[in-house]
């Protein structure tokens, strides 16, 4: 009965623990926002960080995004052709990239890529005392430090995404009309009249803004929370690849669900 | 624009009631939760002195520092800091007082991902409006009083641990502090990097007719400079008085810490059951994770 | 990092993200052709719509001429009631004549345009007054070999 007792209250410690940790999370991106004024005002502070998170990101995006392509015209074409409408991979390449793999596939690089390294510089500068010594200085460390990095997250996030499916949706072409032999014309003008402008690609583009979001909130925030320790960032960093990849996939049902039901 | 202007000013209203000690802490407590780490702390800083607070490691010195700029609330008593209490300013209250303190942290805490000079230009162009002209004037003026002037191009990760020092110094005055904090600054510097700093605390105190708070466990070097010292232990001013005084000082405590002895009062053995009674004991099996 | 070169490198970033957004809506989506700029609002009712969707295409000879804005069921006439968006550079005779039509055996459904004789044109809000219902592949079958039997009855 005491190992039941110890069980359930053991249980009970970690979810009030996880709601308490979420509603100081939430609080957190309050503050964020409602000190993003010097991050937009003094906009070059926002540039550098799109260049470390963006930019810095942009060759694991665009070769995966490549790679990624060509998976899906080389298996694609092997399930089309046996119901003889190998025509139609233009389609399904397209409309996997831009409704789901593009969106979700670049932000799960992206929380691995740049999420990651936000964490780890943020609890370093807190390991290290920058953070206090800003404060200090009469300057408020999520006005300088976090606003700018979490709105350069939430602003390279569909633009990486929109790099990666564009660039599968090259690699698709190349394996499927140039290695294969797949109708050039067929390849482009199926794709075309299925791939709808506003369902499709701008639902693609919601979902990697709410990505974003998700991705550079929770970098952010394991960062500023870390324990002050070599030992505590490594673990805010951990902490935020997995549960930023956890939000991303929880998040893309939801939006599918929502997005693209009974359509 | 305004704001660079007000610690110009401070002088003058300095000079209008020189009675009143720019720092005054009265039966200051805090604690962490239920623990207790300052307890009836009574302490006074004189406008243009150097005082130091020291006492062994843990002993709340740096949290000290902290409840006077105001990044931890008292449990009770006060700070009061040119005649405001800390704790009751607001926000803006609170920065715009900050604006006025310089502090050097323990271990410089320069922004790794700036240069020296941007580093020192920082709260330049955070509180300022100032050209940018003037601004690369005033940091080089204050890298040239901490003698590093020829190093403003380089990465904090470039510097040795004295030099970061002293570009942390140089950052600290650079709006020109009514009161400057040095948290532990001679820590872990080579015996000349630790006479420059403590040449500098002197100088720049003097120059710039600010006060200074010391905190730090090394007594030779801080006797060479400070006017008081106040000293502290398990959260509990133990003895005060000048350098002399504290030199001369027969309090047992005293006298173990200013000549280092290895016991005294402060003892060697961490609080313990006597050694036979445990050596007796059956060690407890290690608890497997599952039990 | 020189300011200006980070500078540069964003700029070329957002163009790059912005390029490929581009692409995906002229080269993988409708956007540039197909998506018709103003359109006007025309009705049709039908016995039976099969498996016509929302924004499946309107077409004409073959042409697509616009796409299927709304599907609702009239409850008064107990008939599917499909509003089409035409493109307003094309007009149409008053006695069109509408048919839901699938593209090869078992492919997507539309609705086809088969232009009649009358001089005058519909207008905006205008309801199609001949349709002809989708062709419902199960009734069909159905159907004949329903015939087929009564035929061989009658016999």
């Amino acid at each position: 009965m005491s190992r039941m007792q110890q069980i359930l209250r053991q249980i009970g410690h970690q979810v009030t623990e996880r709601l308490w940790r979420l509603g100081f999370a939430s609080r957190f991106l309050l503050m964020t926002v409602l000190y993003s004024g010097t991050a937009l005002k003094r906009f070059h502070l926002t540039i550098r960080e799109i260049y470390f998170t963006g930019v810095l990101s942009l060759i694991i995006i665009l070769v995966s995004g490549m790679f990624v392509g060509m998976v899906l015209g080389l298996q694609g074409y092997d399930t089309l052709q046996r119901y003889g409408s190998s025509e139609a991979l233009g389609v399904l390449v397209a409309l996997s990239l831009v409704r789901e793999l593009g969106p979700v596939v670049a932000a799960l690089l992206f929380a691995s890529r740049a999420g990651s390294a936000i964490t780890a510089e943020i609890g370093l500068m807190k390991a290290t005392e920058q953070l206090s010594a800003m404060e200090m200085m009469a300057v408020s460390p999520i006005a300088r430090v976090v606003a700018p990095r979490f709105w350069a997250g939430v602003i390279s996030m569909p633009m990486l995404a929109a790099l990666f499916s564009a660039m599968g949706v090259l690699g698709g072409y190349l394996v499927g009309v140039k290695l294969i032999g797949v109708d050039e014309g067929a390849f482009w003008s199926q794709m075309q009249a299925a791939v709808d402008f506003r369902q499709d690609i701008m639902n693609g583009v919601i979902k990697s803004f709410v990505f974003g979001v998700l991705v550079s909130w929770i970098a952010v925030f394991e960062g500023y929370d870390a324990d002050p320790t070599a030992e505590g960032v490594s673990r805010a960093t951990t902490r935020t690849v997995v549960t930023s990849s956890l939000a991303i996939l929880a998040a893309d049902f939801v939006l599918t669900a929502f997005m693209f039901r009974g359509i | 624009m305004r704001d660079i202007f007000l610690p110009a000013l401070l002088p003058l209203i300095a000079t209008s009631a020189p009675a009143d000690p720019l720092v005054q802490i009265r039966d200051l407590n805090f604690a962490y939760d239920s623990r207790s780490i300052l307890s009836g702390i009574n302490i006074t800083i004189p406008r243009g002195k150097v005082v130091a607070i020291m006492g062994p490691s843990g002993c709340g010195k740096t949290t000290t520092l902290r409840l006077i700029g105001g990044q931890l609330r008292p449990t009770s008593g006060e700070v009061r800091v040119a005649g405001q209490v800390v704790h009751e300013c607001d926000d803006d209250g609170l920065y715009l007082l900050r604006r006025r303190m310089g502090m050097l942290f323990q271990f410089g805490a320069l922004f790794t991902d700036m240069s020296v000079y941007d580093n020192v230009a920082f709260q330049m162009r955070e509180h300022t409006n100032l050209p940018e002209e003037l601004i690369h004037d005033l940091v080089l003026m204050k890298l040239h009083a901490v003698g590093l002037r020829g190093a403003y191009k380089l990465m904090p990760a470039e510097l040795s641990g004295g030099m970061a020092r002293r570009v942390a110094l140089a950052r600290a005055i650079a709006l020109d502090p009514m009161l400057i904090m040095y948290d532990e600054p001679f820590a872990g510097l080579d015996p000349i990097s630790l006479s420059i700093i403590g040449e500098l605390i002197r100088t720049l105190n003097d120059a710039l007719g600010a006060s200074s708070i010391v905190v730090t466990h090394d007594v030779h070097e801080s006797l060479k400079i400070v006017d008081y010292i106040y000293f502290v232990s398990e959260g509990k001013i133990v003895a005060e008085g000048t350098a002399e005084e504290i030199k001369e000082s027969q309090a047992p405590y005293v006298h173990q810490f200013v000549w280092g002895e290895a016991d005294g009062p402060v003892p060697f053995q961490y609080p313990a059951r006597p050694y036979g009674e445990e050596m007796m004991e059956q060690p407890s099996k290690p608890r497997r994770w599952w039990s | 990092m020189n300011r200006a070169v980070i500078d540069l490198w964003v700029g070329l970033f957002v163009a790059m993200g912005l390029a490929a957004l581009l692409f995906l809506g002229l080269k993988a989506a409708n956007l540039g052709s197909t998506d018709i700029g103003k359109t006007y609002s025309l009705q049709a009712r039908f016995d039976n719509i099969g498996g016509l969707k929302v924004r499946a295409p309107v077409k004409s000879a073959g042409v697509v001429v616009g796409r299927v804005g709304e599907i609702r069921f009239d409850p008064e006439s107990y008939m599917a009631l499909v509003s089409m968006q035409v493109d307003v550079r094309y007009q149409f005779p008053r006695d069109t004549f509408a048919t839901i039509n699938t593209s090869g055996l078992l492919g997507e459904q539309y609705v086809g345009f088969e232009v009649g004789g009358d001089p005058d044109m519909l207008k905006a809000g205008d309801t199609l007054k001949k349709t002809q219902s989708a062709v419902v592949l199960e009734k069909l079958i159905s159907q004949f070999m329903f015939d087929k039997a009564s035929g061989d009855e009658g016999k």
